[in-house]
């Protein structure tokens, strides 16, 4: 197939609906709503599939709900405030084990903050967000190409797991146009997880739900969510390594600012400075194997996020003291560019003599 | 040979009730599962129960069901229904599911005229968290959260789901009924049935609120509760039928 030149939040959506991504719910919040757009048109009225402009984001969520329990895939996107209304729903998701794919374009925060990018929702995404114990798979595209692929992979591994996938991308991605291939052609027939609700037609009838009045009932239930985490983290963990063979310094750094990261590190390359780049794809299960493994012969990190300082937690639990960690952040929706990244790679580079 | 007088639905479990004595959501289980069974429903239909007294409705409709969050029913029963439109969909909630935290779920799924069931279950009362001040709890009405009586000039007055759903265009029927006397029960029933049938045929969101007695927070017996329902509740809740869009030729 050949490249078309597009934006980040349609090629979700066109990635979505050729992962055979049947129901679409959502609410209208800038910095995704090409997304929701790009579903009205092409999603609503194809054969069996749905879209609802949703009254707000918690109608959307429990929308995405209903729809996974009729055993569809099912989609919701929003950006930041959006999705701190959706946790609730989330968390229900989480515990009935129902699969689901949940679009974050992060803006600046907190409040009504920004409409512009920002990385401030790490934590809200990576530890679960709502109530109660459980963790969503969280992937951290950097390139429209990757948003098409991740949205793809994010349909299969919520299948794969009963587990929400959440894909944590920013404003940036989402608006800027680039070339894009899809892998998959858009199935002929929707996919129907088994186990769904659609009646007790030849079997007995089922139950999802979540609350119960015995509390070792519910340990039981965390504990078995517990062990499949375990699973994930084993079986899907994903990172990028960027110009780490020689390096003397690696900056840390996910989705956009990585894409950042990487424009700085190569004009340093090319001034002859030993930096190199290490990239968490997916940021839950957050890659600590691989950073541990890298700690052995490289001393020193520069964390870089559009936050004040969320990941780079993640990146000193890794390390547990192995390595040196410095930050670098951005919050609110501020931009910056190679140059500046560039200067306080540099400057650290410098400043620890690593010449 | 002797006639049978009650038999047990086939859709309804045989595990036991736990809800009180003389409480509304046992009588509205029962008509709901006997209008299951003689619509031929059990194999089709699809309830989202919610958090509230009838929380457990799972352990005694035997029809797929599926829990919803406080007041996302009506949000949850449309995922279902958009993605699968074979099934037949209901929601069951009380009032403080529907008209407090689901207001807003409530009325745009209506608006929308999702092709769905609501059995609203209006007992003036948040009675699972133990009585405190429903939307509808009557002016002048002691509940845990208004010691001194419901004052509306403080708290509001009781809000009426019906009429104000009945003004939407995409509801097709909605009626308010009463399970409160043998006679009411009976139009109880014939309501549900109307109400699913609506359903059925494609004609639009569909609701029975039912005026349902809650003994234990409104501290009287099963029969004051059955009596206070006519005494009081039908007053600022009047029985009948709010919006039916059956008798016209389409649906507009
Ligand atoms: C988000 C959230 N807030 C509060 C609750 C606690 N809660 C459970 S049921 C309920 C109200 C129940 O009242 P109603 O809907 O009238 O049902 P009833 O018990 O009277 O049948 C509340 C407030 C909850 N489960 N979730
Ligand atoms: S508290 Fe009221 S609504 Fe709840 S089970 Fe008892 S009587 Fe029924
Ligand atoms: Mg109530």
């Amino acid at each position: 197939m050949a490249k078309i030149l597009m934006d980040g939040n349609s090629a979700i959506g066109e990635a979505a609906i050729r992962a055979g991504c049947q129901c679409y719910f959502g609410y209208p919040i800038t910095p995704q709503n090409e997304l929701t757009e790009y579903m009205a048109t092409h999603l609503s009225r194809r054969k069996r599939c749905a879209f609802v402009q949703a009254e707000s984001e918690v109608a959307a969520i429990n929308m995405v709900y209903g729809a996974s329990v009729a055993g569809a895939r099912a989609m919701t996107s929003s950006s930041s405030p959006g999705i701190s209304l959706k946790q609730e729903g989330i968390s229900y998701l989480a515990a009935c084990e129902l699969p689901a794919v949940i679009v974050n374009m992060q803006r600046g925060g907190p409040g009504l903050g920004s409409i512009s990018a920002a990385q401030s929702d790490y934590f809200q995404a990576t530890r679960g967000g709502g109530h109660g114990d459980y963790r969503t798979i969280v992937l951290g595209p950097s390139s429209v190409q990757e948003l098409a692929d991740m949205t793809m992979r994010a349909f299969d591994l919520a299948d794969k797991y009963k587990i929400p996938v959440i894909i944590l991308g920013d404003g940036v991605l989402g608006q800027m146009k680039e070339p894009v291939e899809f892998s998959r052609e858009a199935p002929a027939v929707l996919p129907i997880r088994e186990g769904s609700l659609r009646g007790a037609k030849g079997r007995p009838s089922r139950i999802i739900k979540t609350f119960t009045s015995n509390p070792s009932e519910l340990e039981e239930i965390n504990w078995s969510l517990f062990r499949r985490y375990t699973l994930i983290k084993k079986e899907e963990t994903t990172c990028e390594s960027f110009m780490i063979e020689d390096a003397r310094l690696v900056v840390v750094a996910f989705g956009i600012a990585a894409r950042i990261a990487k424009g700085a590190i190569k004009n340093l390359r090319s001034e002859g400075l030993k930096v190199g780049l290490f990239r968490p794809v997916t940021l839950w299960p957050f890659p600590d194997e691989p950073l541990k493994e890298m700690s052995k012969t490289i001393k020193q990190y520069l964390v870089f996020e559009m936050n004040m300082g969320q990941m780079v937690e993640d990146v000193q639990l890794a390390l547990a003291g192995r390595g040196e960690v410095a930050f670098y952040g951005r919050p609110g929706g501020v931009i910056p560019n190679p140059s500046e990244v560039a200067r306080v790679i540099s400057r650290l580079y410098y400043q620890k003599g690593l010449k | 040979m002797m006639k049978p007088v009650y038999i047990r639905p086939k859709s309804l479990k045989r595990t036991p009730f736990h809800y009180c004595p003389g409480c509304g959501h046992s009588v509205a289980h029962r008509l709901v599962c006997e209008v299951i069974d003689e619509m031929g429903l059990q194999e089709l239909i699809i309830g989202i129960p919610p958090p509230g007294c009838s929380v457990f409705a799972y352990n005694y409709f035997d029809v797929d069901m599926a829990e919803s969050a406080h007041g996302r029913g009506a949000a949850v029963a449309t995922g279902i229904k958009r993605a699968y439109p074979e099934s037949v969909v209901f929601t069951y909630q009380g009032d403080g599911d529907l008209a407090g935290i689901g207001t807003a779920e409530t009325i745009h799924a209506a608006n929308r005229g999702e092709n769905i069931t609501t059995i609203f279950i209006n007992n003036a009362v948040y009675g699972m968290t133990g009585g405190q001040m429903a939307p509808t709890t009557l002016r002048g009405m002691k509940t845990t959260t208004t010691p001194y009586g419901r004052d509306h000039i403080l708290e509001g007055h009781p809000i009426k789901m019906s009429e104000i759903l009945s003004m939407l265009d995409g509801v097709a029927y909605i009626e308010r009924v009463a399970v409160n006397s043998p006679a009411n029960i009976r139009k109880a029933k014939k309501a549900i049935a109307k109400a699913f049938q609506v359903q059925l045929d494609g004609r639009g969101f569909s609701m029975v609120e039912i005026l349902s007695p809650c003994p234990t927070n409104w501290k009287m017996t099963p029969i004051k509760s059955w009596q206070w329902i006519d005494e009081e509740m039908t007053g600022i809740f009047p029985l009948g039928v709010y919006r039916d869009v059956t008798e016209k030729t389409s649906a507009d």
